[in-house]
Parts: C-alpha cells; structure tokens; sequence
C-alpha cells in the first residue's frame, strides 16, 4: 500500500517546495552547476597562482624585460597583452577582466611563439591528447571489468591468482618506466616497430579529414602511447571490478535469476556485472587525471604532439601565458568528462533517478 | 630478592625513572616482535618488508660505504657488466652500481616526507570534516573533489616550474601538500562509520573525555589503513618525484635514481646496445622499491586490523 502510494506522495511533496529546491534537487542540474562552480574556481586559482606569488610570472617577464633595456611602461604594456590583462588597473579589475576573456576564449598569447594565440597551441595539442587518453582508457575499461568478472567467477583458482598477481604488481610499475622499456625493448632491441616512423601525431603529407587513411595513420602514431595508458590502468579497473562482482555475486537478484533458469552467462553479465560496474565510475576522474597527468611524460617519451608535450614544453620554456591556458584546459577536460560519466551514472542507476 | 630490589629501588627517584624506561623499553620491544610474527604470516608482505628496510638501511648507508667518485673515465663509457663494474659504466665511464647504492636516499627522504605530510593534512581535514560535519564538511569535501579533478602530475609540474625547487623538503612539501583528497575522504567515511559504532556510543554514554574516544576507540580502528595508506603515499611520491627529475622540471643536482634516468634519457643512452644496464639499472631500483611497498602495505593492514589475520 505504502509503495502505490509513493509517487503521490512525492508529486505532493514537489508541490510544497519552492521552485529553486525542486530544480536543485535534480541530479542533472546539481552536476552540472557543480562542473561550472568548480571551473570557475579552478581558473580564479590559475589567476591569483600566476599573478600574486612572490615573482609572480608577470613581474619576472617585466623585470627581465627591463633589465633588458625595455623601458618600464613599454615592459608593462607587452606584459598586459601577453597576459591578456591589463596591468595598469586594480588587481580586481584585472581579475574580472581576465574572467570575461576567458568566457570569450581569449587565453592570452605565448610568449615564445611570437603572435599565436593561446586557446590555437591548445587546439593543435588537446585534440590528440584526448584521442589518445580517450581510446586508453576506453580500452582498459572494457578489458578490465570483462577481466575482473572472469576473475571473480574463477576466484581461488590458480588463474585468478596469476591475474590478480599480475596486474597488482603491474600497477607498482610507474608508467613512464613502461614508457621507456616499450621503446627500449619493442622499438629499439628488437626493432618491432620503426620508431622514426610512429614519431608524432601524422605521417608527413596527412592531414585531418574525414577519410580512412587519415583514421588509420592517427591510430598507428598514437598505438604506443595508447599501449603504455592501456597497460597501467588496466590493473586498477581489473582489480575493482574483481571486488566490486564478488560483493555482488551473493545479491539475492542474481540467486532469483539463477533459480529461474537463466543462462548463468547471461546472469554474470546483465545482472552481477550491470550492477557491479557502477562503482567503477567514481574512479573514472581519479583515472583520468592520472592518465592526463601522465601525458606530461609519455608524450616526451613518445615524441606524442599532444597537450602533454605542449605542458612540458612550456614549463620548461617558462612559457606562462601558455602554462596558465593548458592547466585550465585540462582541468576543464577532466571536469567535463567526470560530468558526463555522472550523468551517466545517473541514466545507468535507476535509483538515483528523482532523487 | 625482588622484594630487596623493590625495597631499595623505591626511595631512589633516578632508579624509578630507569625502571620505567626499561619497562616502556621491554615493552616496545615486545611489541615490535609481536608485530614482526604477525606480518611474518603475510609471507608476500613480510618480504616486501624485509626489502623496503633493507633498501633504506643501503640506501642511507650506501653513501657512507661506498662514496660515489663523479669524475668522468673517457676510456669506460658504456662497459658491460664487469667484476670491477658490476653493474657497467654509464655515458661518462663511472660506475653504475655505485650510483644505484647512493642515488636512494633523496628520493626515499622525498618519498617518507611527502608520505607523512599527506597522511597529516589527509587525516586533519577528513577528522574535521566528519568531525564538524554541516557546512565545513560540505566544503571541505567539495574541496577535496575539486583538487582529485585537477590531474595532480600536471598542477605538479606547474607548480615546480614556476616556484624554484632545491633539495629534499621543498620537493617534498610539494608533493606532499597535494596528495591528500583521496585519503581525505576515506578517512572522512571511516569517522562517520565508526562514531555510529556501538562500543564508541558506549564510551560516550560512560561520559568518556572527547579525547578518550577519539585516541583508543576511533583511532585504533583507523591506524591500520592510515599506516597501510602511508606506505602507499610513499609509491604515489616516488612516482611524481622520479617524474618531476626525468622531466628536467626539478633541478637535477647530485646522483639519483630519477637523475640517472634523465641522464639516459637525454643523452640518448637507449640507442646504445651496450648501455641497457646503464638504463635498467635505476628502473630495477625503483620498481623493485615499489613493489616491496605495495607488498608490504597488505602485511600491515593486518598488523591492525586482527579480523584479516588467517
């Protein structure tokens, strides 16, 4: 009785809030404010990191261009647009107008490739980034929580042991070390892939379009790094998915589904592993970020021209317009990532539905 | 004759305060045995322990031992493994084994510190969270996620960049004050879980100090996985420090592992094929150390936590 009358109860209840609660009790529109509110937290940070530390960025590129016979309010002004603020005006003003371009895309200029606009360097490097991060991670995923109910179902089994073992220990391995041994022993020693050859992004003469051949060189460049970003997350994915099936594997859904008669593979997938995967999908940030983070080195390792690369580069150019853009950049990456993975969340558990 | 000890022992203030640090040191003593049984069960965790303390005991010894001499040999580049060269000889004719034995101990201080300082700030913040609860903890942990979103190596790399590193602490404090949200938020769930528990409301209930409860009922039952997390930390720092050094961000100065894998790397050691020891030399070194730790953080989970012993 109480269950029929349950949605009565709750159209009644929406009835009595006010509108603001009934529109922040929706999943979808809290996620998505939360995404926004961490965003913009993150870019007042990147601004406040950049322009307030003790010989902040934008003092040291005024000091040296002083030093270098620049007079002061010339060294300001290249400063000001280099940074895309004006330096001239309260540090609030600064800040506010900073914000309104960055909502209108304008990231500043580098500073060692003269006249190019922030926000271009990124859309020349991001893109291949999150190919690459993307098909990864996409690939692990999959590997890892087909391996992990395999495992569960097989567990104490001498091939439990071995993968669980296995892939524990390979987790303890840092990635750029896989990095180094997959050029070392596959590229080098052994000479199973020309190195000169997979080097970057596209093979000379390819250019980005829709057409098979130029789907087929991006694949083939981006095969290593995608090889060393499968290889170090596929443990962790395995490993919780492991976990996550053998808790779920003595629900009493999956007895009644048995007990029915269905095919147990169909039980092992539809029902213990449709329900298992859930909690995978609060690590998918934590995974993300390690794999962008990642990129830093496995790009230089792989001469990769992704976002990573971009990072390193400019870090160690002391590029800081450019640094500023590409911390935002990813870090907005990630954000939206994670906000689809939680809307989707959201759409894979029911119960969170209406809540 | 124990009465005669006691009796004569009894007036002395000076012979009271060594008996009681002996007692407090018999009792140390007892417990590091009974702690070193019970992780000898763990046969995998036991030898990842026995590795990472013989590791750190070389790695700070080593120096002592057997110094490392800088000066370059043009005559030995690249030797293969040798009895006077043990391991071979790198891009300027020195000996590789003793880079291995000295290039430990900055990047094993770099990865206790930064361990230590983010089980302080993770435990703190995530105590004080659930601890406080309404809107501290809601911003504490909105915090919290926004810090695991930011791709931790890369605000790293920035941050190194733009604030001039040099030596143990400053790497370590960087690292360190970063790592916490993950610990953060399981140390956040576990308080909220075992302040529900029974025996913490009975202490409460027998009107206990707040300090009573939170030392011997709350934290005991959290010491296994905030010491099994500290070993873990330790893994987290050595990676980011190790990649910090192979990417030039850090300054590289003196010998070790990572600098020794940024020398390979830049100078090209791996198109040379008699350079491979040169290069999975400091590889071995920090993989081995890895995985000791990961080994061994199973092993002092049960140390804690006696309902995991078999």
């Amino acid at each position: 009785m109480a269950a029929v009358n349950e949605p009565l109860a709750a159209v009644s209840r929406d009835m009595r809030r006010p509108w603001w609660q009934a529109v922040m009790g929706n999943p979808v529109v809290r996620q998505v404010l939360r995404a926004f509110v961490t965003i913009v937290f993150v870019a007042t940070c990147s601004f406040w990191l950049v322009h307030l530390m003790p010989g902040s960025p934008v003092e040291v590129y005024v000091n040296t261009q002083v030093r270098a016979g620049v007079p002061a309010e010339q060294a300001r002004a290249q400063a000001s647009a280099l940074f895309s603020v004006n330096l001239n005006a309260p540090l609030w003003d600064q800040y506010l107008e900073y914000m309104r371009n960055l909502a209108h895309g304008d990231l500043g200029t580098s500073i060692v490739r003269q006249d190019t606009h922030v926000s271009d360097i990124i859309l020349e490097f991001l893109p291949w980034t999150l190919f690459s991060v993307g098909l990864g991670l996409a690939i692990s995923f999959s590997a890892g929580v087909l391996l992990g109910i395999y495992a569960a179902y097989k567990r104490e089994t001498w091939i439990d042991h071995l993968l669980t073992t296995f892939l524990a220990a390979l987790q303890a391995v840092p990635n750029y070390i896989i990095a180094i041994l997959v050029l070392v022993y596959l590229g080098i020693r052994w000479q199973v892939i020309d190195i000169g050859a997979i080097r970057g992004t596209l093979s000379p003469g390819v250019h980005a379009g829709f057409s098979w051949h130029f789907l087929q060189d991006a694949l083939y460049h981006a095969t290593l790094p995608v090889l060393v970003y499968v290889i170090t997350s596929i443990g962790g994915w395995m490993l919780a998915m492991r976990a996550s099936t053998e808790s779920t594997m003595n629900e009493d859904f999956v007895t009644a589904g048995l007990a029915r008669g269905l095919r147990p593979a169909r039980v092992a997938i539809g029902y213990v592993g449709r329900n298992a995967i859930l909690p995978l999908f609060s690590q998918l940030m934590i995974a993300v970020g390690f794999a962008v983070g990642g990129s830093l080195i496995i790009e230089q390792i792989f001469t990769y021209q992704g976002i990573g690369l971009a990072l390193a580069q400019s870090i160690n150019q002391r590029d800081y317009p450019v640094i500023q853009g590409i911390l935002l950049v990813i870090t907005v990456s990630v954000v939206l990532v994670n906000l689809v993975a939680d809307l989707l969340y959201v759409r894979l558990d029911p119960r969170l539905r209406g809540r | 004759m124990a009465a005669i000890v006691e009796g004569n022992t009894r007036g002395n203030p000076v012979s009271v305060v060594l008996r009681r640090a002996g007692e407090r040191v018999a009792g140390l003593g007892r417990w590091l045995g009974g702690t070193l049984r019970i992780m000898s069960r763990n046969k995998v965790g036991f030898i990842g322990f026995l590795i990472v303390v013989a590791m750190t005991v070389i790695a700070y010894l080593g120096p002592v031992f057997w110094p490392f001499d800088p000066k370059a040999d043009p005559t030995m580049i690249y030797k293969t493994p040798s009895a006077a060269h043990w391991l071979g000889t790198d891009s300027q004719g020195r000996d590789v084994l003793r880079q291995i034995l000295n290039g430990g101990a900055s990047l094993l201080s770099v990865g206790y510190l930064a361990a230590a300082i983010t089980t302080v700030i993770g435990v703190a913040i995530g105590a004080l969270a659930a601890y406080l609860g309404g809107t501290v903890d809601a911003v504490l942990s909105w915090l919290s996620d926004v810090f695991l979103t930011i791709p931790q190596f890369a605000l790293l790399a920035v941050l190194a960049g733009i604030v001039h590193l040099n030596g143990t602490w400053p790497v370590a404090l960087l690292i360190g004050a970063f790592g916490w949200p993950v610990l953060m938020r399981s140390i956040r769930a576990q308080v909220l879980s075992l302040r529900e528990r029974e025996y913490v409301e009975a202490a409460r209930m027998l009107d206990m100090p707040t300090r009573y409860i939170v030392f011997h009922e709350i934290a005991p039952g959290m010491a296994g996985f905030i010491a099994t997390s500290f070993v873990l930390n330790v893994t987290a720092a050595m990676y980011a420090s190790v990649g910090l050094i192979f990417l030039g961000i850090v300054p590289i100065a003196g010998v070790n592992w990572g600098v020794m894998l940024n020398l390979a790397w830049a100078q090209g050691a791996i198109f040379f094929h008699d350079s491979i020891w040169y290069i999975l030399s400091p590889m071995i070194a920090i993989v081995l150390f890895q995985l000791a730790l990961l080994s061994m953080s199973r092993a002092v989970s049960e140390v804690f936590d006696p309902r995991l012993r078999e």
